[in-house]
């Protein structure tokens, strides 16, 4: 259990500097990419296979105890979140092979996309609030590359905005570790727990929370501090987009759900009440932003920080339901929304741009394209028996649960309004003539219609699977939602050996 | 002393935060520089400023005889010091990048991206 739970660390940092020796070897480059991600995908199943039933195993690296050295923890969250990001990082990895042009790919796209992941799986793991920090760093480090590389204006303009604001977040999240290590004396994320359940006075405990609020808010793209995101997602090539949709906001996602279910429950009434507001406004300040836009990746990029507030309304109305409900939602959303990407990135390569004005006639030309499409978007949108109708529906059943009127209205409002803007993809992409003729680009053949089609393939079956499995995936989300509200298994599993 | 300390933080932000709503490109560098000082102080100061002795016991011991300084948050500052030197000059250099395609350093004329 032990060698297996630092593998998806150890392994993309291994792949990683193994893919800087091969530097310009492209075909090595891409079999290891391939192998690295396949392994890590086989270890995020295998670690989700041993915390099924609800078990949650902790390691205490170089073997000291807890709450002194670094610890590593599955539980429930921490492994859906590894598998859901592993499962992206393979596909994206195919997807990169025919997507990624050959500049971009012998100039280390391969190895830092295997740093990114090191970064994003020891974010979900740790046990450690500056550990998490690290990671963070390793992360972002990672993902400004990733979005700088090929040197573009627009890359550049988009780089500045969010290395920028993201800099800013983790100056604050530094902040805040240090002072919560001023206030408890400890970094161990199970230890805050206990410290903080010891203070008498929760204003002070709250005061940092809001300060992680801010920090992790800012990663994960809630309102009102959202603005990098849609200036920056549309400017590097689709496929660093689709890995930055997939994967870096959940991450933000992950933690505030950590954060504020483990270590800051001491005044739900003011700090979930606050996450609440935000929930909604969220939701609906992104979706209107869709709805104005004609740009597919920016109108994307607008809905991917909608469908974060729907995530956050569920860890604000803090009960087993509505925390299962964001849990589903998370790993539907990943896989949603990476393919509405990956999809749009297809278009791009047959007719050249993204824009939905002079697109159309896409469902003559390519009805399967269509249909694929229409899966992945009427998924996201939330509509029956597709992946995205049981995250909402978990979701408003819980907002009704609680008599939260409001809410249920926000989320259905927003729910209407993402489907309006998804038929309005279709209808303007798909389904109109097409405003001029297109210009003739070679179809897609042989491998790049293999490396394009494949993961689009299997992104859109996963959304309608976890339709078609919803009972267990829901039933699993809600075991979820319990473990993570009743933490003191998570804290017996660091701590126990040390008390 | 903390005092002090927690007025030099205090400055370093504001200077910061000032310096990061200014327009020129630079500027944006130097906010990010003082923010990034500005936190590691704050780690310093928040664990307690004291003259105790260094943080080693005596090898027949197990536990320390005095009180110690936290040994800990210099740990944490070292790492962050790293962190931030290699990020800073990552921005660094993607804003001179910048200046190179853009031929600008002013921010307000980055907004290509969004017409």
């Amino acid at each position: 259990m032990n060698a297996l739970l630092i593998m998806p660390i150890v392994l993309p940092l291994l792949f990683g500097v193994l893919l800087l020796l091969f530097w310009q070897h492209r075909f090595l480059q891409r079999s290891l990419a391939l192998i690295s991600g396949l392994a890590q995908l086989g270890v995020a199943i295998a670690l989700l296979t041993r915390v099924w039933g609800g078990d949650v195993y902790a390691v205490s690296l170089g073997n000291w105890p807890a709450p002194f050295g670094i610890v590593l923890v599955v539980d429930l969250l921490s492994a859906i979140m590894l598998f859901m990001g592993t499962l992206i990082g393979v596909v994206m990895t195919v997807y990169s092979f025919a997507s990624m042009d050959s500049e971009r790919a012998s100039f280390g796209f391969y190895p830092i996309f295997n740093l990114l992941m090191m970064g994003v799986n020891g974010s979900f793991l740790t046990g450690d609030v500056f550990n998490l920090y690290v990671w963070f760093e390793v992360m972002l480090m990672s993902s400004f590359i990733l979005l700088a590389l090929g040197g573009e204006r627009k890359q550049m303009e988009g780089a500045i905005k969010y290395v920028t604001l993201n800099l800013f977040a983790s100056a604050l999240f530094l902040a805040a570790v240090g002072i919560l290590y001023g206030k408890v004396g400890t970094l161990n994320m199970a230890d805050i727990a206990v410290k903080l359940g010891e203070i008498e006075d929760p204003r002070m405990i709250s005061t940092i929370g809001m300060l992680f609020l801010v920090a992790f808010g800012i990663k994960a793209a809630v309102f009102p501090l959202f603005f990098w995101l849609p200036a920056s997602y549309h400017t590097p090539p689709i496929t660093v987009t689709a890995i930055y949709a997939g994967l870096l906001t959940k991450v933000g996602v992950y933690t505030l759900i950590r954060f504020f279910t483990l270590i800051f429950n001491q005044e739900i009434g003011f700090t979930h009440q606050l996450l609440m507001v935000m929930a909604a406004f969220t939701m609906v300040s992104g979706v209107l932003g869709a709805a104005a836009h004609y740009e597919v990746r920016r109108l994307l990029a607008f809905h991917i920080i909608s469908q974060i507030g729907y995530m956050i309304m569920g860890l604000a109305l803090y009960t087993p339901l509505a925390i299962g409900g964001a849990v589903f939602y998370i790993a539907h959303n990943m896989v949603a929304k990476t393919n509405l990407f990956l999809i749009s990135g297809v278009v791009n390569r047959l007719r050249g741009h993204y824009d939905l004005k002079k697109l159309g006639g896409l469902y003559a030309a390519y009805p399967w394209l269509a249909i694929l499409f229409l899966i992945s978007a009427m998924g996201l949108a939330g509509v029956p028996p597709l992946s995205g109708f049981f995250g909402k529906l978990t979701l408003v059943l819980a907002a009704v649960e609680q008599g939260r009127w409001i809410m249920v209205t926000v989320a259905l409002f927003t729910g209407l309004l993402t489907l309006y803007s998804m038929t309005k993809i279709w209808a303007e992409g798909y389904w109109k003539k097409a405003p001029e003729e297109p210009a003739a680009i070679e179809p897609l053949v042989g491998s790049e219609r293999l490396f394009l089609m494949l993961p689009v393939v299997v992104l859109a079956l996963g959304t309608v699977l976890m339709g078609a499995f919803a009972g267990v995936l829901i039933d699993l989300a809600l075991r979820t939602g319990e473990q993570l509200l009743a933490p003191a298994a998570y804290i017996e599993a660091v701590l126990g050996g040390a008390r | 002393m903390e005092l002090f300390t927690a007025i030099l933080i205090g400055t370093l932000y504001a200077a910061a935060v000032f310096c990061l709503l200014q327009r020129h490109l630079v500027k944006l560098i130097f906010g990010l520089i003082l923010l990034s000082h500005g936190a590691n102080l704050l780690i310093f100061v928040s664990a307690r400023l004291s003259r105790e002795a260094a943080p080693l016991i005596p090898s027949h011991l197990r536990l320390p005889e005095t009180a110690m300084a936290d040994p800990l948050p210099q740990a944490l500052i070292l790492t962050a010091i790293v962190i931030s030197f290699a990020v800073l000059a990552f921005a660094l250099i993607l804003c001179h990048r910048t200046y190179q395609s853009a031929r600008t350093d002013d921010i307000d004329e980055l907004n290509t991206t969004e017409l």
